[in-house]
Formats: structure tokens, C-alpha cells, sequence
């Protein structure tokens, strides 16, 4: 599309995932630039000058993260990536996993010359196992080469790096379920503070990035924190990946810069919507949804997104057209994370329960014309009153699909079934 | 001490697995996914001997055990058909993908066919939403399913196993 690639490069080659392929695309040139020209405070520097946004979600401010593990103590610390991508419409670091995975190694190793750490793990979801094969075949190779193991480019820079996988649970996307996860632990996350930063893996400090996230390091470092800065908003800089699906010609995951119009990128990357636009969920199943009339309005990026009352989150964009019927749509969604909850925080283990029943005895026809409030109250109560978010990932759908499509909801309840 | 043992590959594994890590009990998902790998699904039996290898409390174990989805925990067939139905997968047609699945087998969700080679079930979002519907079976994903795929799909699963 004529626009920079950042982290989708390896477009349009075959065999990409080979340490041959990466190579002549510039490979492990940043790593060897890092470690045999820069410190490690220059790397945070250079990486707090792009601008770079956790692209698991949240959108955290990449080099403050880093920036805050403690320089000068004597312990060990970890860099650990989050490839534990279960966030329901989000497919975007598969592609990375499964046709790149050395750009995430760079990346790691860049990361962990940065923090000072000498181990890496890389989180991932079990149910990638062909993805995690690919990696555990690409870390290999990079240790034959000398890109991994003991004094990397000659610079004295020790990086070791294992695949941890994970084996279907939604939370250990969550940073500190994710921790104990790899502690050998029930995948509960804990409760901060402490950060990661400071009491991390193994009670370590510990870093946690999303592949998005240490993917693009590798460019940043080679080109600049500021050239990347120019691509992207004020506040949105460089590219990102989205990932879509639903309703749509040509579903995928793309790269495009941070602050295109939503319905821009839905037109000139992913085809056009097929059928009648009737609602898009815009950064993963649990960001509030968006009307026809609101999708017109908003950019892709992290202030327009929350200007409009909902978030980029992963970057996953559902496209629903008018044959779908919302309170149906709703109700997958309560199901997933009433399975999901951990159980560890009563609004959300109770919550997601009385989501999903209510939500349920709808779906049955048995719905009654007070639930729709109902829905509402307990969602709201969950809200902020729990150790991590997926409470809040779990009500917010619930207030904002009731909230905008109320009409939809009375009349399925009114008829026992889909109105239309 | 439990009455199953790993053959000696399967222990060199472990060991190679436990070196990944400053603390043994690290090793336990990866440890579980050998168990049933070996024995089929995890009973606590299986998590008496992987407790013991990891020197570990089987309680300890089988809450892992049982937390994550992905460890069986009753017996399922050859090929464990695990049909996406989260949202995107239920918006391009899951719903129909996993009525045909049944009448095709004869059994329903979370049922395996009597001669032991499928079992079916609905899985969360398996992360492949831009060609959904999306199936898993075993370690495999099947994408942009329709009917006449599940059709293929099964017929070359079973002249596999014959």
C-alpha cells in the first residue's frame, strides 16, 4: 500500500521465517548496534523517543516500562514476552510468531541489554503449537549463531531464551497470571503493587511486552526513535497491526499507521463491509461496541478511540452487518468470560456467573423486561472492584451493547427470539 | 509411588524441559502436556508420578492440572475436534459447523463416537478470526470451514487411523 512496513516486511515472500530471510532483511543488525554501540539507558532513551505503546492493550508507554526496573541491584531479572494472544478477535501476533519470529528475538535481546536481564521467556498460548514449533526452531538456530547464548556480537551481553507455553486460559494474558504461570502456578494474577518492574518472575524484576511491542523494536533502533515518531498521531505513533474479521471482504491482519479513520482502513485494506454496516467492535470482544454512526466518527488511535468511549485495545476490529442480532452476540460474549474468570475475585467470579445466566435465560426466550436493567446494575458493580481487568473486560461489553442497541434487547425479550 | 513411568526419551525430555528454569516447578505444564501425551489424559494417577518428578505436591499438581483447559481429564478420542464458537466464529457460522459435525458423528458436544476416534468439542477463541469458522483437531487447525470441508477433513482423518 505504499506505506512504511514496520513489521509486516516479510509481505509477500515465502520461507520468511528462516534466519536466511531475516538476514537480508536487515536482521539482528539493531541487536549488534545496540549492544556493540549504544547503553543500555541510550536503548530505553531511543525506544521513550518513538513513542512506542504496549500493543497488547493497555498501550502502556514502552521505555517508561523498561525505565522502571531498578538499574543497580543484584538480582536477576527477566524479559518476558506476552504471546498469549486470547483477546477474541485478535490474530495479529500469530502472523508474527509464525513468519517472523526472529524479529522477536531481536527484539527480546534488544529488551534485555536495555534492563539488564540475561533470560527471556516467550508465553504462548497452547493452542498455538505450530507457532510455538516455529519459534523453538528459529531460537535454536539463533543460538548456533551466536545471536543467542554467551557473549553476543563479542560485547560480553549473556541472553538466553525459552518457550513457555501456556495451555487455555484466557487470563494468563494478564501479566502477573502470566507470571505464575510460568512459575508452575495456578493462572491467578496477583495484586499490585508491586509491579513487575520491581517483584516480578520468580519475585525478579521483570519485564513484560506483547510481540506487537518488541517486534517493532528492532526498527526503532536501526532508524531512529524519531523516525518513528513521525509516522501516527500525537499521541498514536507508528504503525500497528489490526487485526480483522466479521463481516468484511477481505478479512486479515494488516499494518497501517496509527490515526487512520476507521472506515478508511475497513474500505482500502479489508475490502468494505459486506452487506449494511450495523455495528464494529473496535479493539477486541471486550471494548465497548460502536454503532454504524459512530464507527463513521472515529480514527484509529488511542485518543480518538477513547474519546468515543471505547479503546485501540489489541487492535481487533469485528465487523457485524444488520444480519446479526446483538443480544445473540452478547451472549457469547458473556459465556466466554464467565469460562474465563480465575475465580480468585467474588464481583467477577459471581459477576461473570449472573452475566452469563441472565444473558442465557434470554437467549431461551425467558427473558424478563427488567434483566436488560439488571444486566446493567451487576456489570457496573463489577467494575474497578477486582485484582486485574477482566471484570471490566466482561461488563464492559454488557453496558455498551445494552446501552446502544436497548430497542433490539426489549423487542427479543418482548418475542422470546431474534427480532428479525 | 505411582505405577506408571515415562520411557527414557520422555524423562530426557523432562530434564531438558527443567533446565529452562531456576526452579523445577516451572517445568509442570510443559511436564503435563508429555503425561498426556504418553497416557492419554491426566488422572491422578498421572499427576501422582508428575508430582514425584518434580519433586512437587500432587495437590500442587493438579490444580495446574485442572485450571488450564487444555489438560484432559477424562479420556478423549484419536482426533479431539475442538470447534471454535466465540464471537467472530459464531458471526460467520459455528453454530451450523457444529450441528453438522454432530449429525455427521452421531454424538453430541462433549461426546466421543464409540469406535474411540472423535470426540467434539467447543473451544474459545482459537486467535484465527480472519478465516473463521476455525476448528482445532488435536494439534491442527482446519480454517474457512463449511460442510463440504468437514467432509474432506473426516474422511482423511479416518483412512489415517485405518
Amino acid at each position: 500500500m505504499g506505506e512504511v512496513r514496520i513489521l509486516l516486511d516479510f509481505e509477500g515472500q515465502k520461507g520468511t521465517h528462516t534466519l536466511e530471510n531475516y538476514l537480508k532483511r536487515e536482521g539482528y543488525k539493531a541487536a549488534e548496534k545496540a549492544l556493540k554501540e549504544m547503553k543500555p539507558e541510550d536503548v530505553i532513551e531511543e525506544v521513550k523517543k518513538s513513542g512506542l505503546r504496549g500493543r497488547g492493550g493497555a498501550g502502556f508507554p514502552t521505555g517508561m516500562k523498561w525505565s522502571f526496573v531498578p538499574r543497580d541491584v543484584d538480582k536477576p531479572k527477566y524479559v518476558v514476552c506476552n504471546a498469549d494472544e486470547g483477546e477474541p478477535g485478535t490474530f495479529k501476533d500469530r502472523v508474527i510468531l509464525a513468519n517472523d519470529p526472529h524479529k522477536l528475538i531481536e527484539g527480546m535481546i534488544i529488551a534485555g541489554y536495555a534492563i539488564g536481564a540475561n533470560q527471556g521467556y516467550i508465553y504462548i498460548r497452547g493452542e498455538y503449537a505450530r507457532e510455538a514449533r516455529i519459534l523453538e526452531e528459529a531460537i535454536d538456530e539463533a543460538y548456533e549463531k551466536g545471536y543467542l547464548g554467551e557473549n553476543i556480537f563479542g560485547s560480553g551481553f549473556t541472553f538466553n531464551l525459552a518457550v513457555h507455553r501456556g495451555a487455555g486460559a484466557y487470563v494468563c494474558g494478564e501479566e502477573t497470571a502470566l507470571l505464575n504461570s510460568i512459575e508452575g502456578k495456578k493462572g491467578q494474577p496477583r495484586l499490585r503493587p508491586p509491579f513487575p518492574a520491581t517483584v516480578g518472575l520468580y519475585q525478579n524484576p521483570t519485564i513484560i511486552n506483547n510481540v506487537e511491542t518488541l517486534s517493532a523494536v528492532p526498527w526503532i533502533i536501526r532508524n531512529g526513535g524519531e523516525e518513528y515518531a513521525k509516522i501516527g498521531t500525537e499521541k498514536s505513533k507508528g504503525t500497528k497491526l489490526f487485526s480483522i474479521s466479521g463481516h468484511v471482504n477481505k478479512p486479515g491482519v494488516y499494518e497501517a499507521p496509527l490515526g487512520m479513520p476507521l472506515m478508511e482502513f475497513i474500505e482500502k485494506y479489508a475490502g468494505g463491509v459486506i452487506g449494511k454496516l450495523k455495528a464494529v467492535v473496535p479493539g477486541g470482544s471486550s471494548t465497548p461496541i460502536l454503532t454504524a454512526e459512530e464507527a463513521e466518527k472515529v480514527n484509529l488511535d488511542y485518543e480518538s478511540m477513547q474519546a468515543a468511549g471505547t479503546m485501540l485495545g489489541s487492535g481487533a476490529i469485528i465487523v457485524m452487518n444488520d444480519t446479526v442480532c446483538i443480544p445473540k452476540a452478547l451472549s457469547v460474549l458473556t459465556r466466554f468470560y464467565h469460562h474465563e474468570s480465575c475465580g480468585q475475585c467474588t464481583p467477577c467470579r459471581e459477576g461473570t456467573g449472573w452475566l452469563d445466566k441472565i444473558m442465557q435465560r434470554i437467549m431461551e426466550g425467558k427473558g424478563r423486561k427488567e434483566d436488560l436493567d439488571l444486566l446493567v446494575s451487576v456489570a457496573s458493580n463489577m467494575m474497578g472492584r477486582t485484582i486485574c481487568p477482566l471484570a471490566d473486560a466482561a461488563a464492559m461489553p454488557v453496558i455498551s451493547y445494552v446501552k446502544k442497541f436497548r430497542e433490539e434487547f426489549e423487542k427479543f425479550i418482548e418475542l422470546g427470539k431474534c427480532p428479525f | 509411588m505411582a505405577q506408571i513411568a515415562f520411557s527414557e526419551k520422555k524423562l530426557k525430555e523432562v530434564e531438558r524441559i527443567k533446565k529452562k528454569y531456576p526452579v523445577e516447578r516451572s517445568a509442570v505444564m510443559s511436564v503435563l502436556y508429555l503425561a498426556q501425551d504418553e497416557f492419554g489424559y491426566i488422572n491422578d494417577e498421572v499427576i501422582e508420578y508428575v508430582a514425584e518428578l518434580l519433586n512437587m505436591a500432587p495437590t500442587r499438581v493438579k490444580e495446574v492440572a485442572t485450571f488450564y483447559t487444555m489438560y484432559n481429564k477424562k479420556p478423549v478420542g484419536k482426533y479431539h475436534i475442538q470447534v471454535c464458537h466465540n464471537l467472530t466464529c459464531t458471526l460467520m457460522g459455528a453454530e451450523t459447523i457444529v450441528e453438522y459435525i454432530e449429525k455427521k458423528l452421531g454424538i453430541t458436544v462433549g461426546e466421543t463416537t464409540k469406535d474411540g476416534l472423535f470426540t467434539l468439542s467447543e473451544v474459545e477463541c482459537l486467535g484465527a478470526c480472519g478465516t473463521a469458522p476455525v476448528m482445532q483437531v488435536n494439534d491442527t487447525y482446519y480454517e474457512q470451514l463449511t460442510p463440504e470441508k468437514i467432509d474432506q477433513i473426516l474422511e482423511e482423518l479416518k483412512k489415517k487411523s485405518s
